[in-house]
């Protein structure tokens, strides 16, 4: 495998190996020349063309462009719930075929079932997955307790504000303990003081589980807190502008992280590559 | 429900709220609160009809008193209880089978299009025929027995079953789906876990509707051709221009359609808590 494009060679995170994931050198996803297109009615319409992307094991990829992009279509594509029209997709190393269970996936929206209480709904990824019992539990109170969902367990979904289901997602997500984390605007419709919190809490959650985590998201600045590294997409067909190398330690004090020249540098210029992006729309 | 080893302390923390049980006097209170007015409408209309029978408004025998319809209630109830069970009989048979054949019938037609668009005509169709219409028929095939009765209930109920099953397995959020995929779930699973309890609220929708439908169902079996039966009664009244005895059937018949209807919404409240709940409250969700 050659190492991805675009970036400067790094050694790996130490986080890499752990789980007995894809080694260093296999990219825990890989996006080789991919293009989807779609028939409607009157028309053909082209998402994505020419995406080249790999994601090492460990990294923390964010995905910003503009809306139509296509960039829930590529978590789509990495989760096996889309088939690409040309090119190829490679989790862990193996083409992706169908819907691949080795992922934990996270909407916008919450999707919980609103019969049941937030730990059932976690436990449904075990229920589906048929893991032993008395596991599932233990990884479900573990997750509770790091995603401060604790004393909520047994509330349902509607007593739950949007963070706190969110929350949820996320446990159920995590569960199965997935090398690869895929998320479509998770806190997108959170309000700006949730939204921080649970950047702050995703960003400890990364680096205490070593999940590849790929975040599609609108704001520019949630990608440069939380990345290792930003893919920029332009408008459709979509396809990859840039890829920004934020260069920031994996550990991140939100109001620090902020004020960092990296920081500020980045969030500049993948503002500057959207502006002209919608411009030329 | 059993592994939640720790309760949840009913804590109160911005955006979550967890309401307490009302105590027996609150909900009794709350009960009277809500039941008072249609209580109230209900006694008018019955003095309204009481004032009009005693003043002699009307001739006695085209609308019997009060007093006159709840003697045959009491004086004849015997008649009365027997016919009424064959009509609630009738009607629950109907509404039950209405409900297994519906329900499979929606499942099926959600998950195979081809079935879907075969039956889809067939359905409409059986329900734009006017069931009084084939009542007769039915009855010439079946005979005086409790068969067409229950055949005419099936018929009238079977439709508001089978539309609100479909559009609730049809309304489960696809990212769920999606999600589902993703967890590895088999078909199965996926049904049962996701698509059959996301489509019960709609289900029970459609129940409410087939149920008192089925009672119509019965009856208008019972007048094509019976000897028993609310229907049966109400026809005989007629024929002997007994009206307390018509108006007597009249009100226990509705009060069987009343009774059934309410059945099913205590069903749907025991099986629903987290559905009746969140209607109670309103959509509070803010995504």
């Amino acid at each position: 495998m050659t190492m991805p494009r675009n970036t400067t060679v790094r050694e790996p995170d130490v986080t890499n190996d752990r789980q007995g994931g894809p080694s260093a050198t296999t990219p825990a996803v890989g996006i080789k020349d991919v293009a989807v297109r779609f028939r409607t009615k009157n028309r053909d319409v082209t998402a994505l063309t020419d995406v080249d992307l790999d994601v090492r094991a460990g990294e923390f990829v964010a995905i910003v462009g503009p809306s139509g992009c296509g960039k829930s279509t590529l978590l789509k594509l990495v989760a096996g719930l889309l088939k690409p029209s040309t090119g190829d997709v490679l989790l862990g190393g193996e083409r992706v075929r169908g819907p691949r269970h080795d992922i934990g996936y996270v909407f916008q929206r919450a999707a919980l079932l609103e019969w049941r209480s937030a730990r059932r709904n976690i436990l449904l990824q075990a229920e589906m997955r048929k893991m032993p019992a008395e596991l599932g539990r233990r990884r479900a109170d573990e997750l509770i307790a790091t995603t401060g969902l604790s004393g909520f367990e047994d509330a349902l979904p509607h007593e739950l504000s949007g963070g706190m289901q969110q929350r949820v997602a996320l446990c159920r997500a995590l569960l199965h303990e997935p090398p690869v984390l895929l998320m479509d605007e998770p806190f997108g419709a959170l309000d700006a003081l949730t939204r921080e919190q649970m950047n702050t809490e995703l960003n400890r959650i990364w680096r205490e589980t070593g999940t590849t985590v790929l975040l599609v998201t609108h704001s520019i600045s949630e990608a440069c807190y939380l990345a290792d590294r930003v893919v920029v997409m332009s408008a459709r067909p979509g396809t990859i502008t840039e890829i920004i190398d934020v260069g920031l330690p994996a550990e991140r004090d939100y109001t620090e992280t902020m004020g960092r020249p990296e920081f500020r540098e980045a969030t500049t210029h993948i503002r500057g590559l959207l502006g002209a992006a919608s411009a030329q729309d | 429900m059993s592994q939640s080893a720790i309760k949840a302390a009913p804590v109160k923390v911005a955006g979550v709220d967890r309401r307490e049980r009302p105590s027996p006097g609150e909900r009794a209170s709350r009960l009277l609160e809500q039941s008072w007015r249609p209580v109230a409408l209900l006694l008018a209309c019955f003095a309204v009809w009481w004032v009009i029978a005693a003043a002699e408004l009307v001739e006695p025998y085209l609308v019997p008193s009060p007093g006159a319809t709840l003697d045959v209630l009491t004086g004849k109830a015997d008649y009365i209880w027997q016919h009424s069970w064959v009509t609630t009989y009738e009607t629950l048979l109907g509404f039950l089978i209405a409900v297994v054949v519906g329900v499979f019938a929606a499942v099926i037609m959600v998950y195979s299009a081809t079935v879907e668009k075969t039956l889809y005509p067939i359905l409409l169709f059986a329900q734009v025929v006017p069931k009084i219409a084939i009542a007769p028929l039915f009855v010439v095939w079946l005979g005086f027995g409790i068969a067409p009765k229950i055949l005419i209930a099936v018929l009238i109920a079977f439709f508001p079953v089978v539309i609100s099953m479909v559009t609730g397995l049809k309304a489960v959020d696809p990212e769920m789906l999606q999600l589902s995929s993703t967890m590895g779930a088999s078909p199965w699973q996926t049904f049962v876990k996701i698509r059959m309890p996301a489509s019960l609220p709609h289900l029970f929708s459609g129940l409410k509707v087939a149920v008192t439908l089925a009672v119509t169902g019965a009856v208008v079996g019972e007048f094509v051709g019976a000897n028993e039966g609310l229907g049966y009664v109400i026809l005989q009244a007629n024929g002997n221009l007994d009206t307390p005895m018509l108006f007597a059937g009249l009100l226990v018949m509705s009060l069987i359609g009343v009774v059934l209807f309410v059945l099913v919404e205590i069903a749907e409240k025991l099986l629903l808590p987290w559905h009746a709940s969140r209607r109670e409250t309103g959509v509070t969700t803010t995504y």
